[in-house]
């Protein structure tokens, strides 16, 4: 079963905050969604769960009972326990007694958190309360799981830690759609969507996102048009439409997708600028 | 210095709330104190039976009696029964000598005047004090603090909990879940009605046993009062929340909601006391229509027949209240739901449920 957004349209007010935005998620896969601030990420995966309605476009998902969403928000109820947070998003999804403590201690157990299950939410530290949040998200089990930015602001650790989950998740046939502005979590999913001020920047595999770029990217001590670089590590990367145009000084550089991303996004921009 | 000045008037200007108190506030606080903090009691409502009811009627200073019963058939039990009632302040039974004026002693400040008043007749009346004999305000007040802290604890407190929800992020994980708006309404605010009816009968009976006050009436009018007035109030609690966004917001609103019905409730003023121009917003506040209950209940004994007034206002408010605040909550709970119009088709259990919208249909 397929879950999707298709060329999705969403207003508020006077703000276009999707345009013509598609994504598609498959059961046992994870798709990712990339882009910075404001670029319609959280719209995006209301729209999915039904928070958002659309001004144009469709939406294919489950029922609510059906979903598990972790919003970006805390996720968890701060003055309940880990152990009296799962009980109660279980008891509204109909699970209870034996069922409901056995699931629990699993998914706990998964997170880690199996020790903490007396400790209130408040008081567990971001990425404690991610994984609390996560395991709520999965507590009934849903066929589609809608994470929105699950590891930010999180440390390392308990990054590779959701991540892990995220992928048991996955490989028990969820079909996962998470946000995130880590774009190297973005590369270890199956597939992504880059979006860019509520427009698709890209979309697909990493493969077929890298494969479709056009343009070049050079690497370069100091850029030649400050608009078109960013930096790289010590140096810059910067864009040419061809690669026939990169200065000598330069050096082609087989793009990544940070590099593709920023570009696109670059060029969106210099469109945009172009249409006003 | 200077940076920290503007700084704070900038942050002030988009803090409409505390400007609004900051300015609104003194405002109000001056018609309110200015048209209201009077308890000076210039007419009461009258009532004179007996075999010369007419002619005694005929007697009274106009300017203090509204005498708006005078029927020489009735006797002195129909007296009583209109002060029960609250139909008048003060019922004078003529045909015996002295002439008896029974005096409602739950509306203190009326039976205070009339008293004065009546003392100056010598012994050609006789007062008679019903309900509370020694026009003591601990016997008015406690009913009345009743409904305060119920109110207190219906806007202020159940405000701040479901605010916490949004502060918290988790109202919006309520909205995804599989649990309907009015669900997580009852859900939230049946805790606050319990807390709140234990409190109701604490308070009752530490009133009764620290400062004697009587309880004369029905409590099961007593407790449909105060259930209805509850509703109200958790109602505003509800509505409050629904336009604040942080805890001190709601608390801020719920203090703008909270002053009204202290001070023209009747509570500490009498409404009889009050200008016209403020005494019809004490009529619009559901603690003026408690307060008539608790102390009609509890002093006087009334009956739910003579308290249908006040039943029916709370009745109104109830529905009005309760129903605006859900209908705005559930507006908070399920966005999508309202501004647009969604075609959702539910498919097989197992299948997925596809929701479309399309401009303009």
């Amino acid at each position: 079963m397929t879950y999707a957004v298709r060329s999705a349209t969403v207003r508020f007010g006077d703000t276009l905050a999707l345009d013509d935005v598609s994504l598609e998620v498959e059961p046992g896969s994870v798709v990712a969604v990339v882009g910075g601030d404001g670029a319609g990420k959280t719209t995006l995966l209301r729209s999915l769960v039904g928070k958002v309605q659309l001004e144009q476009g469709q939406v294919e998902a489950p029922s609510s009972q059906q979903i598990g969403y972790l919003p970006a928000t805390a996720g968890s109820w701060p003055s309940l326990t880990v152990a009296q947070n799962m009980d109660f998003v279980g008891g509204i999804y109909g699970l209870s007694g034996q069922a409901l403590v056995s699931r629990r201690d699993e998914l706990l157990g998964r997170a880690s958190l199996l020790n903490a299950a007396d400790r209130l939410a408040s008081q567990l530290s971001g990425g404690m309360r991610r994984k609390l949040g996560f395991s709520m998200a999965m507590l009934h089990d849903p066929p589609l799981l809608v994470l929105d930015e699950p590891s930010t602001g999180v440390d390392p650790v308990s990054r590779v830690d959701l991540w892990r989950l995220v992928s048991e998740a996955a490989a028990a046939g969820a079909a996962v759609v998470m946000s995130t502005t880590y774009l190297d979590e973005a590369e270890r999913a199956a597939s992504l969507l880059a979006l860019d001020g509520g427009r698709m920047l890209a979309s697909g595999t990493l493969q077929d996102v890298l494969a479709s770029f056009e343009g070049a990217i050079a690497s370069t001590a100091i850029p030649h048009r400050g608009e078109w670089a960013w930096r790289r590590g010590r140096g810059y990367h910067e864009f040419w439409s061809t690669a026939a145009e990169i200065p000598l000084d330069g050096a082609a550089v087989i793009p990544d997708l940070e590099d593709v991303v920023i570009a696109l996004s670059l060029l969106r921009g210099r469109h945009r600028e172009l249409a006003s | 210095m200077r940076a920290m000045i503007v700084k704070e008037f900038r942050e002030l200007r988009r803090d409409k709330r505390t400007l609004a108190m900051l300015i609104a506030m003194p405002l109000l606080l001056l018609v309110i104190f200015g048209y209201a903090a009077n308890f000076q009691v210039l007419t009461v409502k009258a009532a004179v039976v007996g075999p010369q009811a007419t002619e005694f009627a005929a007697s009274l200073p106009s300017s203090f009696f509204d005498v708006s019963v005078i029927k020489p058939s009735d006797n002195q039990g129909d007296a009583k029964q209109l002060l029960q009632d609250n139909k008048v302040d003060v019922a004078l039974v003529t045909g015996q000598k002295p002439v008896v004026a029974l005096v409602d002693g739950s509306n203190l400040f009326a039976s205070q005047a009339t008293v004065s008043v009546l003392n100056k007749a010598g012994d050609k009346v006789s007062s008679q004090i019903m309900y509370n004999p020694e026009l003591k305000t601990s016997w008015v007040m406690v009913p009345a603090i009743i409904g305060l802290i119920l109110t207190f604890i219906g806007t202020i407190v159940t405000s701040i909990g479901l605010v916490r929800e949004r502060e918290t992020g988790t109202l919006e994980q309520l909205a995804v879940m599989p649990i309907k708006p009015s669900t997580v309404i009852l859900g939230k605010i049946s805790p606050y009605f319990l807390v709140a009816s234990i409190d109701m009968i604490i308070i009752t009976a530490l009133g009764m046993l620290l400062f004697g006050v009587p309880f004369n009436g029905n409590l099961f009018v007593f407790a449909f009062g105060a259930g209805l007035f509850l509703f109200v109030v958790l109602g505003l609690g509800v509505f409050i929340s629904t336009i604040s966004q942080t805890s001190g917001q709601a608390i801020q609103t719920a203090f703008m909601f909270l002053l009204p019905q202290i001070l023209l409730s009747g509570m500490i003023f009498p409404l009889d006391a009050m200008a016209a121009g403020v005494r019809w917003i004490g009529y619009l506040l559901p603690l003026t229509y408690f307060t008539m209950i608790s102390q009609g209940v509890m002093l006087r004994g009334a009956s739910l027949a003579s308290l249908w007034l006040p039943f029916l206002m709370l009745t109104i408010m109830a529905v009005v209240v309760f129903t605006g605040a859900t209908l705005r909550f559930r507006r908070d709970l399920a966005p999508g739901r309202r501004r647009h119009h969604v075609t959702a088709v539910s498919e097989p259990a197992a299948g997925p449920t596809g929701i479309e919208a399309r401009s303009g249909l």
